[in-house]
């Protein structure tokens, strides 16, 4: 019951910053928007792409030279992403490769 | 004037004008994209897709015998080297290899290793039986019927469905002689 609502938890957290973010996003010119907003002990960091595809990190440690070049990787990989023209823009992305691919940055840089 | 050599598929390629890869890679992206929007099925698109290449190919037969200046080839065998060596080389800037022939010499597999149309794409669950590159099959079939050859073009490998290659089997189903279109007694 504890891992379930820890899931939901982080999950209800992360969508809560969104409207920060949306706002933020306007004020600056730089991509990455370092933590955004603190709930407990939890941060969530937020990197903004020139489409304003945002990318959001919930995570508990302060790492963040790492965060950022994480989200930059992360950027590049979004691109392959997109341009396949059989992906719609901002529709789940459903690949394997991507998913394991996101998951090895993860282990690098965080 | 004597007939000129025929030039080898690096020679024409060097020669050509060039597009973008990029630009090329998303505009058939493009072109799939909405043939499955419009037509939904998958079937539908992979059998367009083909009509489409077929309409290239009977074109582009006379774009590749002009700049190749290769002669007539004495068999199957040799022309499904043609196809490979120089005019896949001189369309698509990718060398592909011939092999598997069977013992008639009618068919034969012809392996890409690489393929500039399918850069970036991923097959989603949707598309399942979607043959992406369903064009160059056409393109083959349109371009050997204008030079009196019968085939029927298949893919044997995929590499969007998890293959290591791209492999298209092309059988020669007959030699059409050509015909001579006026009637000699009138």
């Amino acid at each position: 019951m504890q891992r379930e609502d820890a899931a939901q938890l982080h999950q209800f957290v992360l969508h809560a910053a969104l409207d920060i973010v949306q706002d933020l996003a306007w004020t600056t010119s730089a991509m990455f928007l370092k933590a955004i907003d603190r709930f407990n002990d939890l941060v969530v960091s937020v990197y903004v792409t020139a489409g304003h595809t945002r990318f959001m990190l919930l995570h508990d440690s302060r790492n963040e030279d790492g965060i950022k070049s994480f989200f930059q990787e992360v950027h590049e990989l979004y691109i392959k992403i997109l341009l396949n023209p059989l992906y719609l823009p901002g529709s789940r992305i459903t690949s394997s490769h991507f998913d394991t691919k996101v998951r090895a940055l993860a282990r690098k840089y965080l | 004037m004597p007939p000129a050599a025929p030039r080898s598929g690096d020679a024409i390629f060097a020669s050509v004008e060039r597009v973008n890869a990029e630009l090329f890679t998303l505009t058939y992206g493009a072109i799939v994209r909405q043939l499955l929007t419009d037509l939904e099925e998958v079937e539908e698109v992979n059998k367009q897709l083909d009509q489409m290449g077929y309409n290239i190919g009977i074109r582009l037969i006379d774009e590749f015998l002009a700049k190749s200046n290769v002669s007539r080839c004495v068999d199957f065998k040799e022309t499904a080297e043609m196809i490979a060596k120089v005019g896949f080389k001189m369309f698509l800037g990718v060398t592909a290899s011939v092999m598997n022939w069977d013992a008639d010499g009618t068919c034969c597999s012809i392996v890409l290793e690489d393929n500039p149309l399918v850069d970036f794409v991923e097959l989603p669950d949707t598309c399942q039986g979607l043959y992406y590159c369903n064009i160059l099959s056409g393109v083959i079939r349109g371009a050997l019927e204008m030079v009196a050859m019968k085939t029927e073009v298949t893919w044997i490998r995929d590499m969007l469905r998890g293959d290591d290659a791209y492999e298209l089997q092309v059988k020669l189903l007959k030699q059409v002689p050509e015909e001579y279109p006026y009637k000699d007694d009138e």
